[in-house]
């Protein structure tokens, strides 16, 4: 024993025949029930980070699409409003022009009624006052005159004539 | 520690030698039940239950035990793997993952309190390492290549000059078939060998000087087993280094394996 032990590189054959086999027997099990569980590992580690950042990368663009369809929307309503806004303008400048023109044709209206009324008025009173002046003057005249002119159609004849005259002088 | 009790009873100081790796058998007289033996096996069973716990749930979202252990084999995964065999390299992570925790635990025997003994010290493990790196190595060329263009490409240099055979081509062979793997398993049984002797160089000095009889050597003996402290943080250094080189090589060999030109 003391007399191999002299020189440290000769080799023990025990030695070998257990580090073949605790080698081999390390290497086995690290292989068949280690390595594939680590790499179960990685690989489930490796999608979830993928599928993390592919889920974050669609939520994003599912994000941008929607501010882009609200932002379209909202210009949308604006130009609307615009629209209608104006629409109103036109509208409440046409409604007060018609009232305008709806009191402006009443009034015409009053007035002209007014000014035929008159007119008619007018007229009654002249027909009536050259019917009683007639009537007054020819009792007047038949009082002074007599009966000779009872006569209705020469009576009447006279009187327009008279007036006539009246008118005629006036102008 | 194993050393103490001789040293001590020893007529002088007596310098700790090649014989101290030499232990005796823990029950009988069998190679068998020696403490190397003993400390292989259970970093065997050590290093399983370890990362067979820390690995069970293979957890999205890891647990400190399995992130622990992740982090180990996703170091040997992807610095030792993907980045120097690239394409392919999943296939040899297990071996590179096996040599370097097999490897990184022995070491670390030598320093670990009550073990207190690095197992690679002992050359047969590291040439059993080799032996495998070797096989490995060479299996895969020959499998990517076939063997005589395998060998052909070994021995015969693409893209030299023919004259320059004559020098290459020994050399060339005596790398590939002698000097890599000797070299893988000296380099790692020297480095723990002579870890393992510089400790017991200053342990066992600062225990020497400590029972000496004059007083100038009691003060002085704290210095020894301060200095064999430093040593052994050192040490820590050490093993993990080796443990990265042997596999950090053993993955450039496979890496030449695969690809077609030298």
């Amino acid at each position: 024993m003391e007399a191999a032990a002299a020189n440290p590189l000769v080799p023990n054959i025990a030695e070998i025949v257990v580090g073949l086999i605790a080698f081999s027997l390390l290497y086995i099990v690290l292989r068949s029930r280690v390595v594939p569980m680590f790499e179960k590992a990685f690989t489930a580690r490796t999608e979830a980070i993928e599928g993390g950042i592919a889920k974050a990368e669609k939520a994003q663009q599912e994000a941008q699409a929607a501010l882009a369809s609200y932002t379209l929307q909202l210009s949308d309503a604006r130009g609307e409003a615009q629209v209608i806004r104006e629409e109103a303008r036109v509208q409440g400048a046409a409604i007060i022009e018609e009232l305008r023109a709806k009191a402006q044709e009443e009034a015409t209206r009053i007035t002209a009624a007014a000014h035929a009324s008159i007119e008619a008025e007018r007229q009654q009173a002249i027909a009536s006052l050259r019917h009683e002046v007639g009537t007054l003057a020819t009792e007047l005249a038949s009082k002074i005159v007599g009966e000779a002119l009872d006569d209705q159609v020469r009576q009447s004849g006279i009187v327009d004539r008279f007036l006539n005259d009246l008118e005629q002088s006036k102008k | 520690m194993h050393i103490t009790g001789h040293l001590a009873s020893g007529p002088g100081f007596v310098p700790p030698s090649t014989t101290d790796f030499k232990l005796p058998s823990i029950f009988g007289h069998s190679d068998y039940a020696t403490k190397p033996v003993v400390l292989v096996f259970f970093s065997v069973i050590v290093i399983s239950l370890f990362f067979i716990l820390a690995s069970r749930k293979a957890a999205v979202v890891p647990s400190k035990l399995q992130f622990a252990g992740e982090s180990i084999y996703s170091f040997v995964r992807k610095d030792l793997g993907q980045e120097i065999i690239g394409a392919g390299f999943l296939d040899y992570v297990p071996f590179l993952f096996t040599l370097f925790v097999f490897v990184l635990v022995n070491n670390l025997f030598g320093i670990i309190p009550l073990i207190q003994f690095p197992t690679m010290s002992h050359v047969s493990f590291p040439y059993v390492l080799a032996i495998f790196t070797f096989v490995i190595f060479h299996a895969v060329g020959i499998k990517r290549q076939g063997f005589v263009k395998y060998l052909k490409g070994i021995a015969f240099l693409p893209g030299v000059p023919k004259f320059a055979y004559i020098l290459l081509t020994p050399i060339e062979i005596a790398t590939y078939f002698l000097i890599r793997p000797v070299t893988l398993s000296l380099r790692l049984f020297a480095n723990m060998f002579a870890g393992h002797l510089l400790l017991l160089v200053f342990i066992g000095g600062g225990n020497y000087m400590l029972h000496d009889s004059h007083l100038f050597m009691k003060i002085l003996s704290p210095f020894s087993f301060g200095f064999g402290i430093v040593m052994t943080f050192f040490e820590f250094m050490v093993q993990v280094l080796q443990a990265y080189i042997i596999t950090l090589l053993s993955a450039l060999f496979i890496a030449g394996a695969l690809v077609e030109e030298h």
